[in-house]
């Protein structure tokens, strides 16, 4: 593939060096799990965490004259990944055999497609950001290819002294392997790009995601230069599995290749492993294992071929994708856009905001979703698929302050309870006395009292309106915040003669 | 086209075949007539034929989304040399 430079050097992603200034070149192969019931060419099951070799069929275990048949499920979901990432479709693709030994790949081969992808070009836009004006910055992120491929088996070296214990409940199971073009210039970005990925794959529900049980794993291609100058020579970190990994890799395998070439020497080209205990990486295999895969088009399958049609009922039925949220909620609901990709950063915060939103005010929403939710998962460490406080009970609260029953201020105290315990928002406002008082001559009496107690703040008060806003703090006080602020106001104002 | 010595010392170390000594040589010239023999194809024009894909001209057959197989862990680990609960056991392999 011929390497296109599509970036303008931007001296704030430099690194600096002892000889001036570095630029960080990466690009990364992403490895996706495909969300399907069985395998890619099997009908044994996907499901992560069976018992050893239970999610295993003859064909997966490579035993003599068995043939793989394709799951369609597996080929839509492929070319419904190509349209979330505007990419090219590949109506005709081919599967190929790359051909390498390890104990978890039985078959000798991986079937792979390697002259004649499924998917061709597509773009990513990518937020980097913020920076500390706040501001992100939008890059557009080239895709060079997707591909379909079989996963390999799971080896495990801890189990005893001599032996690897092999299981191969993986080995079958369909991958995508999503390639981008060397497009990124930092580790942020490299970052922003996976955490993109990662957000339309769980938009389309093709891949769940979930680095952890590794369903998405990033071989990073890093390289530096002199900044605008010719590409270096790259080093591939194989199976990074977290978004943070893929950023301390990046930074440390830069660093190590510019300490190399400024000390005169030059960067071998080599696959490299990151190790996270140690934060750097080290050299994974030798030279003279150099890797020939001897593609060749594989005589167990035809081209994979589909018609205008198949593509276009699935274009169809795509879901909203989250460009296309955000620019929605920016013009429907009038949200700015810091707020909007917040709400669209993951599916499930956007599907919240959204249940929540139907009928209400959206901003209002949006800042309820933002500053008080997140903001109480976040110090709960719990994630947004965890809350505790369901679209329908917060809903709850923001309508009874709609409709004057709490104050903003009792709504906050109201949500922090339902957060903690649960229940529902009306049933709790009603047993723990939290309505707000609009009954006037509670509310007056209240004024009175202290008005009355404080004779020189009302002498000071005529002279300087603004201090009516003390008078209303106090009698808020004295009713526990459950006056009606803005009556409160009034009759402050009244009392005290000014307007 | 043809392979030299040190060609096929590569490629069989890159299919795990064993050559003994000798054997490499021998290997060689038998690839070299097998190479030679396949070059006679190229005499022929194919110059706008589609490479064949399938003797009869077919699409590819696609299977639904069904979990079909399985849950036979016994039979898969069944010819193994050395296992332990299901799981196969290999020389130990770290990079």
């Amino acid at each position: 593939m011929a390497i296109v430079d599509s970036r303008t050097p931007d001296p704030k992603r430099f690194l600096s060096g002892a000889t001036g200034d570095w630029e960080i070149v990466v690009g990364m192969e992403v490895h996706a799990q495909v969300t399907s019931e069985s395998k890619l060419f099997s009908g044994a099951s996907t499901s992560f965490g069976s018992a050893p070799n239970d999610n295993v069929s003859l064909v997966d275990a490579a035993m003599p004259g068995m043939l793989p048949v394709i799951n369609q499920q597996c080929v839509r979901q492929a070319v419904r990944t190509g349209l979330g990432l505007k990419a090219q479709i590949n109506k005709r693709s081919v599967f190929d055999r790359k051909n390498y030994f390890y104990p978890d790949l039985p078959q000798g081969y991986q079937i792979s497609q390697f002259a004649h992808p499924i998917v061709g070009e597509g773009v990513v836009m990518v937020s980097v950001g913020p920076d500390r004006q706040g501001n992100f910055e939008e890059v557009e992120i080239g895709i060079e290819r997707l591909h379909l491929e079989q996963d390999a088996g799971k080896s495990m070296h801890d189990q005893h002294p001599t032996m690897s214990y092999v299981d191969l409940n993986r080995s079958g199971v369909g991958l995508m392997e999503i390639v981008s073009k060397p497009d990124l210039r930092s580790a942020d970005e490299a970052k922003a790009y996976l955490t993109k990925l990662r957000t339309i794959l769980r938009y389309l529900g093709t891949c769940d995601g979930n680095m952890d049980e590794g369903s998405m794993r990033a071989d990073v291609n890093v390289s530096v230069r002199k900044p605008g100058g010719d590409f270096g020579t790259r080093c591939e970190i194989k199976n990074v599995n977290s978004i943070r990994f893929v950023g301390q890799a990046i930074e440390s395998e830069a660093r190590r290749q510019i300490a190399i070439l400024e000390d005169g020497g030059q960067i071998d080209q080599e696959t490299r492993l990151f190790d996270p205990a140690k934060g750097e990486t080290r050299s994974m295999r030798s030279k003279e294992e150099a890797h020939d895969y001897r593609y060749f088009p594989d005589p167990d399958l035809l081209p994979l071929e589909f018609d205008d049609a198949f593509v276009e009922e699935l274009a169809t039925a795509l879901p909203e994708l989250p460009d296309d949220k955000k620019a929605r909620l920016m013009s429907e609901a009038g949200l700015s856009a810091y707020d909007a990709s917040i709400l669209v950063s993951e599916k499930a915060i956007a599907d919240y905001y959204e249940a929540l939103a139907k009928g209400r005010d959206g901003k209002q929403a949006a800042n309820w979703v933002i500053n008080d939710l997140l903001g109480a998962l976040n110090k709960a460490g719990q994630s947004i698929e965890e809350t505790p406080v369901s679209p329908d009970q917060l809903g709850q609260v923001i309508n009874l302050i709609k409709e004057g029953t709490i104050s903003g201020k009792i709504a906050k105290e109201l949500f922090e309870i339902v957060f903690a315990e649960g229940g529902e928002p009306r049933a709790i406002v009603e047993e723990r006395g939290m309505k707000q008082v609009t009954d006037t001559g509670a509310i007056e009496a209240e004024v009175d009292k202290v008005i009355a107690a404080n004779p020189d703040k009302v002498e000071q008060a005529r002279e300087k309106p603004s201090l009516a806003g003390w008078f209303v703090g106090q009698v808020m006080k004295a009713t526990g915040g459950k006056a009606n602020p803005q009556a409160v106001n009034q009759l402050v104002r009244e009392k005290l003669g000014i307007d | 086209m043809s392979v030299d010595t040190d060609t096929v010392h590569r490629v069989a170390h890159l299919s795990r075949i064993a050559l003994k000594e000798g054997e490499a040589e021998r290997m060689t010239s038998e690839l070299n007539a097998i190479l030679g023999f396949v070059e006679q194809l190229s005499e022929v024009d194919v110059e706008g034929v589609e490479p064949m894909t399938s003797v009869r001209p077919m699409a590819m057959r696609l299977r639904d989304d069904e979990v079909t197989d399985g849950g036979k862990a016994d039979d898969i680990v069944k010819n193994a040399p050395a296992t332990e609960d299901h799981f196969f056991l290999v020389p130990k392999v770290v990079e």
